[in-house]
C-alpha cells in the first residue's frame, strides 16, 4: 500500500532521514519503533506532506501512485491521515463538530459510537470543545475517535500512547487493533515496546536510519538489547555505516 | 424591524412575550416596551434617538433575559442611544441586546451608556450586531461601568457576520472589592472595515478580578486596533488580558495590551497572538480532508463562536 523508497530529508543543513526504504502492507499494522530523537515523527510528517518536510531525495508511493510532491490535502483525499503526537486544540469547535469534519456525511450515531469506542461518554463529551480544557489524554482519545469516523485507508499515528494513562493503554491498543478490522491500515510510531507488539510488522529506527525491519517480537528484542543500552550516539549499529 | 431583529440573531418570540422585559427602538421611535415585575424601563424620545433607563430592583432575580433591540432600517440615518443601567444591590439579571442595521449605507449608531452594578449584584450584558452587507455604517459604543463590592459583570460583544463598517468601542470599567469583570469581544472584519476597540478595567478594590478576552479576524483590507488596559490598583487584584487576532489577505491588526500595577500584591497577566492561522491547526484539518479555505473558515468561525 505504502512504499517508501530511498527517502532522505535534509533540514537546516542536517540530514535527518537517511535513505529510508520501507513497505507498509494494506490492512496491517506496521510499527516504527525507536528511541526519542530517532526521526520517527519527522518521517510521519514527511509521509503526510507537512510543510517544511519535503524529502530531499527518494519517493513515496501510495497504492502505486507517486505522492512525493502531493500536498497534505491531496494525500488526505487519497485516504491518508495523521494522528499527531500532540494534536492541535480548537477554540469554539465542539467534539461533535470536529468529528463530523472528516466524515462524508455527518452521522451522529457513528460519532457517538466512535466516542464510546475510545472510552469517552458521548453524553458528556459531544458538546465539549476541542480546546485547552481537555486533558492531553482526552484530546488524544478525541483524535482516535476522529480517525474512526474519518475511515481513512492509512492512518499514521504518531506516539498514540503519549498522554494515555497506564490503565487505559490496553483499551487503546484494543481500539487500534479494531481499526485494522475496519480496513484501516495503521502506521504506528512509538518508542514503547508494548505498543510495538500489536504490530504485524515492525521497523526499528535510530538516528534517521531504519536499522531493522522484521517481526515485532524480533524488533522489540533487538530494541531492548541494543538501543536500551546504547551508550552514545556513536554506537555502531550493525549494517549501517555511520556518518561522523 | 422584527425581520431585522431576526437577522441579528434575535428571537421575535421573546419580544412578544409579556413575561419578558423588552424594548424595541427603530431610529428614535420606541416601537414597543414591556416592563415586568422587578424591572423598571423608562424611555424618552430625543431628536436623534432615545434616552433610556433600565433599573433592576434591589434583590430581584430576573429569570428571563431582558431583550433590547436597536436599529435603523433606512439606508441613511443617525441613532443615538443614551442609556443608564442600574443593577441594584443583590439583584441578578441578564440583558440581551441586538443591534441591527441591515440596509446601512450611511448610518451612524452611537451608544453612550452608564452602568452601575451595585453591591453583590450580577449583570450580564450580551450584545450582538448585524450591520448588513454594504459597510456603510459607523458604530460608536461607549460605556462607563462601575462594579461595586462583590458585584459581577459579564459582557460580550459579537459582530461576526456580514460587514463591520467602522466600529469604535470604548469601555471603561471600575471594579471594587471582591468584584468580578469578564469582557469578551468578537469581531470579523472584511473589505475596508475599520475596527478600533479600547477596553479598560481598573481593579480598584482588594481581590477584584477581571478577564478581557478579545478575538478578532481581519481579511481583505480590513484593519483592527485593540487596546486592552488592566490596572491592578489594590492588593490581590488579579487581571488577565487575552487577545487573539487572525490576519488574512491584506488585513492588518494591532494589539496593544497595557498592564499597570500600582500595588505590590496585585498581579496582571496578558497574552496576545497576532498573525496568520495557526499552522498546526490548519494542517490538522487538512489532514482530515478539508481544503485550505474550508479549514481556515472552520478555525476562524470556531474562534469567533
Amino acid at each position: 500500500m505504502l512504499s517508501i523508497q530511498n527517502l532522505s530529508l535534509i533540514r537546516n543543513g542536517n540530514e535527518i532521514l537517511h535513505n529510508i526504504s520501507l513497505e507498509v502492507n494494506e490492512g496491517g499494522i506496521h510499527v516504527i519503533l525507536g528511541p526519542n530523537g530517532a526521526g520517527k515523527s519527522t518521517l510521519a510528517y514527511v509521509l503526510m506532506g507537512i510543510g517544511g518536510f519535503t524529502p530531499s531525495s527518494g519517493r513515496i508511493l501510495f497504492n502505486g501512485e507517486d505522492i512525493t510532491n502531493k500536498s497534505i490535502f491531496e494525500r488526505a483525499k487519497r485516504g491518508i491521515t495523521l494522528g499527531w503526537q500532540e494534536p492541535a486544540r480548537f477554540e469554539g469547535l465542539s467534539i461533535e463538530e470536529y468529528l463530523s469534519l472528516g466524515m462524508r456525511e455527518k452521522d451522529e450515531r457513528e460519532i457517538k459510537k466512535a466516542l464510546t469506542m475510545v472510552n469517552l461518554n458521548p453524553e458528556r463529551y459531544l458538546k465539549r470543545k476541542v480546546d485547552e480544557a481537555l486533558s492531553g489524554g482526552e484530546r488524544k482519545r478525541v483524535e482516535f475517535a476522529a480517525i474512526i469516523t474519518m475511515k481513512p485507508k492509512l492512518a499514521i499515528l504518531d506516539e498514540p500512547d503519549s498522554g494515555i494513562d497506564f490503565v487505559s493503554l490496553d483499551d487503546l491498543l484494543g481500539v487500534m487493533k479494531s481499526l485494522k478490522h475496519q480496513n484501516i491500515t495503521l502506521l504506528i510510531i512509538t518508542h514503547r515496546e508494548e505498543v510495538a507488539r500489536i504490530g504485524d510488522r515492525a521497523s526499528l529506527m535510530c538516528d534517521g536510519f531504519i536499522v531493522k525491519d522484521s517481526e515485532p517480537w524480533e524488533v522489540t528484542k533487538y530494541f531492548r538489547k541494543v538501543c536500551a543500552t546504547c551508550p552514545t550516539e556513536k554506537y555502531s549499529i550493525e549494517g549501517i555505516e555511520r556518518k561522523e | 424591524m422584527v425581520k431585522a431583529y431576526e437577522l441579528a440573531g434575535g428571537d421575535p418570540g421573546s419580544l412578544a412575550s409579556l413575561n419578558t422585559a423588552s424594548m424595541v427602538v427603530e431610529g428614535n421611535n420606541v416601537l414597543s416596551l414591556n416592563a415586568i415585575d422587578g424591572v423598571i424601563l423608562e424611555k424618552e424620545k430625543t431628536k436623534t434617538g432615545i434616552r433610556a433607563k433600565i433599573v433592576i430592583k434591589e434583590g430581584k432575580k430576573i429569570e428571563e433575559p431582558i431583550h433590547l433591540c436597536f436599529g435603523v432600517l433606512p439606508k441613511k440615518g443617525l441613532q443615538e442611544i443614551i442609556m443608564r443601567i442600574v443593577a441594584k444591590k443583590n439583584s441578578k439579571a441578564s440583558i440581551l441586546a441586538h443591534c441591527t442595521f441591515p440596509n446601512a449605507v450611511a448610518v451612524k449608531h452611537i451608544m453612550d451608556a452608564e452602568v452601575s452594578i451595585e453591591e453583590n449584584a450580577h449583570l450580564s450584558y450580551d450584545e450582538v450586531h448585524f450591520h448588513g452587507p454594504y459597510g456603510g455604517i459607523e458604530v460608536v459604543p461607549k460605556s462607563r461601568i462601575t462594579v461595586d463590592q462583590g458585584g459581577r459583570l459579564k459582557t460580550s460583544f459579537a459582530l461576526t457576520t456580514e460587514r463591520v463598517g467602522k466600529l469604535d468601542i470604548d469601555y471603561d470599567v471600575a471594579a471594587q472589592k471582591d468584584s468580578l469583570v469578564e469582557i469578551s469581544t468578537k469581531v470579523y472584519g472584511r473589505k475596508d472595515d475599520r475596527i478600533k476597540i479600547r477596553e479598560r478595567v481598573a481593579l480598584n478594590g482588594e481581590r477584584a478580578r477581571s478577564v478581557i478576552r478579545t478575538r478578532i479576524a481581519v481579511r481583505d483590507e480590513a484593519v483592527s486596533e485593540i487596546t486592552s488596559i488592566t490596572e491592578g490598583n489594590a492588593a490581590y487584584a488579579r487581571g488577565h488580558v487575552d487577545c487573539t487576532e487572525i490576519v488574512q489577505g491584506n488585513g492588518s491588526a494591532k494589539a496593544i495590551p497595557i498592564a499597570t500595577v500600582n500595588n505590590e500584591k496585585a498581579k496582571i497577566t496578558h497574552e496576545a497572538a497576532i498573525g496568520c492561522v495557526n499552522k498546526k491547526q490548519l494542517e490538522t484539518l487538512i489532514a482530515h480532508g478539508l481544503n485550505e479555505d474550508k479549514a481556515i473558515d472552520v478555525i476562524i468561525k470556531g474562534m469567533l463562536k
